[in-house]
């Protein structure tokens, strides 16, 4: 799978502005970047005496939150620390342990992992990591990196100084309890903005406890907390110049960001010539403009709406067909299988579009060389692709529940992309949303969020509508 | 809704009758459970009003709160409610089985063995809707803290004495009827709709009587003109034939009958307590007569609900009860056990809030419950196992050939045979996605799917098949047999530990001190 991911440069190689960097304002998108990570790190590093037990980091979607994680932890063992880091999902983990052990070969890593599943052969490739089941095997390695589920039942250690938890705003906040007993200190990085976790039962009951167990760990460490000021990275580099503001004012409207690169500096050139049809307009639009919507007539589908998906398949047939070329300040790359992912709401989607891209002689097998990655929101979060086909989670739909306007849902959706994003969706969204205004219940005591979803969504369809091309 | 969900309510609406969703009864059923219809003063949520409960069809028993404001009326209501109901609750506390286990020993480490006491039977409250459920958790939450005679500090108003108790019993089946599966608490909409379909939405479930009015229409109606004939339909006087199954009461019925009702009385009683001393006899004669006629007003607007409980109860004994139904009643017995020892070691009341530790533990717990529920239905019923192979998450189908295979790449060979099944159904199932087989030999299977095809899977055995090179005989399917593999795991993953209370770490607040329990404030009372 980590064909599909791009290594960040480090922030600090584009220290110096590009020419088309900075409308948004006087300091160069990297100086800033520098800053900011410059005092987590100190903070994080050096703490003064009496300061918080952690520091936070809200992350923007491509902000480099991966590098800081792997900076922090490399800057920890050079002042003689051992530490552990905790990840959500196994693939995360697989993926920090692949970086870390690239940009660190002198650091001695641990990889922790279930007794009955395997790390991925990307992450055991380097000499300096050692994988097991048992913690007890990697207590003398630098840096031990597992799942906030199997670090839950690690016992009999003794504490670590230092943790660095990832995607903090994705743990729930009863595995913290868990873990927490693990470490003293911990730096927790994350993106507010991407989908919150969940539970499959009824929670109410503890709606506007601090400690809500099925709340993010952020927030109850926060609440409990108060003297922790959160750090926040300015500028994402994943994002081109077309997407941050769209994504920074719809997602992230008291936070905002920007973007890394400047307007024209990321490029999709195609080599083959469009051949008429709306698909490849779309295309076309996207390649032009960072987004494009590939509208369908109304209509109220089942979920798997065959017409939708055969869109979402035919569009990236057609990417490949069309050998694009992506221009970046990385250089020029040709858009392979690897490099797109498609985007859904739910697994039999998903499932699906797997279907009917293997129809289409699109390789979907990760295992059998580089493949277009298609899965849902959930599982998307974190990852980064030059290309993204999303299948809208309102597309088709005859309501809007509270699941398909989560706000994160349609932010992961719509912020994997270096280049562009091609939204698949039926026409008469804005409408259903209108009939359908967010009316879930207010819990006394839990902070309102905002954006809302249906505000989001609608920003966001707005923004699209300019770049429509009807089926 | 899943996919089998919606195909059924679409198959009610057509044919105008509730069509089935499940083939056995997923919940368990008491020999003996209470029924209890509970109402609430309108616009006051946490006011009682009524309750009409008992074990006996015929002879249900009901109390009202004359006055719903008035709290010494109220507090004598809830005491007479505890009177009827925990005899009931208290009547499974003695027939006990035993049970051996093993502990941990805390100062050897050693497991020793321990024989626990556990009761035979639990009891078992059914309600008309999840708000009558919710309605008792906050009776439940407003009495197990008040303090009685009996307390040391009584306070200004002590309340009877088994109001608190009938608090924490309150507390503990609700709480109970939180988690996945449990029987202790039950609403009958829900019974109802998890084993039926109706033609309407779910909204419209939640009323009783027209959900119910869909399994058996009168003559010449549909199951959509019966229900709508349920919620709307009206007698002479202008009450309707169904009132609502509580705890909210019909608006014309709160304005027409039951006001006039309760400011008859207040007048009487105000009337009594300035009569002169001559006329008292026939003032208290007035307070008797009103307060007759508020019981007639409300038993009148309660007992169609009680007919429809139990007649919900009968539909629901039609069917046969579910392979895991006495494991998982285990859990709700060990669960009133546990209750039943805390109450009688004289521990305080359940806390007003959980602690961090607590709420986490129970989530664990519910999640739990909650797997281990999906996986026994499917297990037990080939409908809800049809649910998952609609969605892909499962396959079924008829073995066409079976190839014995061995991994050799450990000392001694084992056998892997690849099993090719002829299925009509869609798994989302990539090569190498691991699967487990339903209904197969007593010991766990795991297989891997090998290849799929429309109308056609092969998966090669992984596990369950003894640990000789040739299989033990039946572990491996024949061909022309049927199977039944699911894409998810068919034991529930056990919960990761937690700390105790007092090691809450500084993420979460530290340990929770006795900062906690909040002092106790003056209050208004009448």
């Amino acid at each position: 799978m980590t064909t599909a991911m791009t290594v960040h440069q480090p922030p600090v190689l584009f220290g110096v502005p590009g020419p088309g960097a900075g409308p948004d304002g006087p300091v160069p998108p990297g100086a800033a970047a520098d800053a900011a990570v410059a005092a987590i790190l100190a903070e994080t590093v050096h703490p003064v005496p009496g300061a918080p037990r952690g520091v936070v980091v809200d992350s923007p979607p491509g902000a480099g939150k991966s590098t800081l994680v792997v900076r922090a932890a490399r800057e920890l063992v050079a002042a003689g620390e051992r530490l552990m880091i905790v990840a959500q999902t196994n693939s995360q983990v697989d993926d920090l342990v692949d970086r870390l052990a690239e940009k660190g070969p002198d650091l001695t890593i641990g990889r922790l992992h279930a007794a009955d599943s395997r790390p991925a052969p990307e992450a055991l490739r380097h000499g300096n990591v050692t994988a097991s089941a048992k913690a007890g095997d990697l207590l003398e390695l630098d840096v031990v990196i597992s799942t906030a589920a199997k670090w839950q039942w690690v016992k009999d250690t003794d504490p670590w100084r230092h943790a660095i938890v990832d995607e903090a705003y994705q743990m729930r906040s009863d595995a913290l309890l868990a873990v927490a007993r693990l470490f003293e200190r911990a730096l927790f990085v994350g993106d507010p903005g991407q989908l919150d976790p969940f539970t499959v039962v009824g929670t109410e009951q503890w709606a506007g406890l601090s400690y809500d167990p099925s709340g993010s760990a952020v927030v109850t460490l926060l609440a409990h907390n108060p003297a922790i000021r959160p750090h926040r990275l300015p500028v994402s580099w994943r994002l081109p110049a077309t997407a941050a503001p769209l994504i920074s004012s719809a997602f992230y409207p008291y936070t905002p960001f920007r973007s890394g690169t400047g307007a024209g500096e990321r490029r999709l050139t195609p080599g083959v010539r469009a051949d008429g049809s709306a698909v490849d307009a779309a295309i076309d639009e996207a390649a032009e403009h960072g987004w494009a919507l590939l509208e369908l007539p109304a209509r109220h589908t089942v979920r798997t709406d065959p017409q939708a998906v055969a869109a979402v398949a035919a569009t990236v047939r057609r990417l490949l067909d069309r050998e694009l070329s992506a221009h970046s300040e990385q250089g020029s790359t040709p858009l392979t299988a690897g490099r797109i992912a498609v985007g859904t709401a739910h697994r039999d989607q998903a499932a699906a579009v797997r279907a009917a891209l293997a129809g289409l002689g699109v390789p979907v097998d990760p295992a059998a060389g580089p493949a277009v990655t298609v899965d849902t929101a959930n599982r998307l979060q974190g990852r980064e692709y030059d290309v993204t086909v999303v299948l809208h989670p309102l597309s088709g739909r005859p309501d809007a529940t509270a699941f398909h306007l989560e706000t994160g849902r349609l932010c992961v959706l719509a912020s994997r992309h270096r280049h562009a994003c091609i939204v698949v969706a039926r026409a008469g969204i804005a409408e259903l949303l209108d009939e359908h205004p967010s009316t879930e219940p207010v819990q006394l005591g839990v902070a309102v969020k905002f954006p809302d979803g249906w505000e989001a969504n609608h920003a966001v369809l707005a923004h699209l509508a300019e770049h429509r091309v009807r089926l | 809704m899943s996919l089998l969900n919606t195909l059924a309510r679409l198959e009610a609406v057509r044919s105008g009758r509730a069509e089935p969703l499940a083939t056995v009864r997923h919940r368990h059923l008491s020999e003996r459970p209470m029924v209890v219809v509970p109402v609430a003063a309108a616009g006051e949520e946490g006011a009682p009003l009524a309750v009409l409960l008992g074990t006996d069809r015929l002879a249900p028993r009901l109390f009202i709160v004359p006055q719903p404001l008035n709290r010494t009326q109220r507090f004598d209501f809830l005491a007479a409610f505890a009177g009827e109901l925990l005899p009931y609750l208290e009547s499974f506390a003695d027939a006990v089985e035993q049970i051996e286990g093993s502990e941990k020993d805390p100062e050897s480490g050693e497991k020793i063995p321990v024989v626990r006491e556990l009761c035979a039977d639990a009891p078992q409250l059914i309600v008309p809707n999840p708000g009558a459920v919710r309605h008792l958790a906050l009776l439940g939450r407003s009495t197990r803290f008040r303090r009685t005679a009996e307390d040391a500090d009584p306070g200004p108003y002590p309340a009877p004495p088994q109001v608190p108790l009938l608090g924490r019993w309150l507390t503990h089946l609700a709480e109970r009827a939180q988690v996945p599966g449990s029987s202790m608490l039950l609403p009958m909409t829900g019974l109802l709709a998890r084993h039926w379909a109706t033609g309407q939405s779910h909204l419209e479930d939640q009323h009783l009587a027209a959900q119910l009015a869909w399994h058996h229409p009168p003559d010449g109606l549909t199951g959509a003109e019966a229900a709508e004939r349920a919620e709307t339909g009206r007698d002479g006087d202008g009450r309707l034939l169904h009132p609502p199954a509580g705890p909210l009461t019909d608006p014309r019925f709160d304005s027409q009958v039951l006001a006039p009702a309760i400011t008859r009385h207040d007048a009487a009683l105000a009337a009594l307590r300035q009569a002169a001393p001559a006329d008292t006899d026939r003032a208290a004669l007035h307070v008797k007569r009103a307060l007759e006629r508020l019981h007639e007003a409300l038993e009148a607007e309660l007992l169609p609900t009680w007919r429809d409980l139990w007649q919900g109860l009968d539909l629901l004994r039609g069917l046969p009860p579910a392979a895991h139904l006495p494991e998982r009643w285990e859990g709700d017995r060990w669960s009133y056990t546990g209750h039943r020892d805390r109450v009688a070691a004289g521990e305080p009341p359940q806390p007003r809030r959980d602690d961090a530790v607590t709420a986490a533990r129970k989530l664990a717990q519910r999640e739990r419950e909650q797997a281990r529920l999906d996986i026994q239905e499917a297990l037990d019923d080939p409908l809800a196992m049809a649910g998952h192979r609609l969605a892909g998450e499962a396959f079924s189908g008829t073995v066409t050939e079976v190839v014995p295979e061995y991994d050799t790449s450990g000392r001694s060979p084992k056998p892997r045979p690849l099993v090719t099944l002829a299925t009509p159904d869609r798994p989302h199932a990539d090569p190498g996605r691991e699967v487990h087989r339903a209904g197969g030999p007593p010991t766990a299977q795991r297989a891997e799917i090998v290849a799929a095809a429309p109308g056609e899977v092969t998966v090669r055995l992984l596990s369950g098949m003894g640990r000789k090179k040739e299989p033990e005989p039946g572990t491996v399917p024949e061909v022309g047999e049927r199977v039944v593999f699911t894409l998810f795991e068919l034991t529930a993953r056990q919960s990761a530990p937690l700390p105790e209370p007092d090691d809450t770490p500084w993420t979460h607040g530290g340990p929770p001190g006795a900062g906690q329990s909040s002092p106790v404030g003056s209050e208004e009372w009448e």
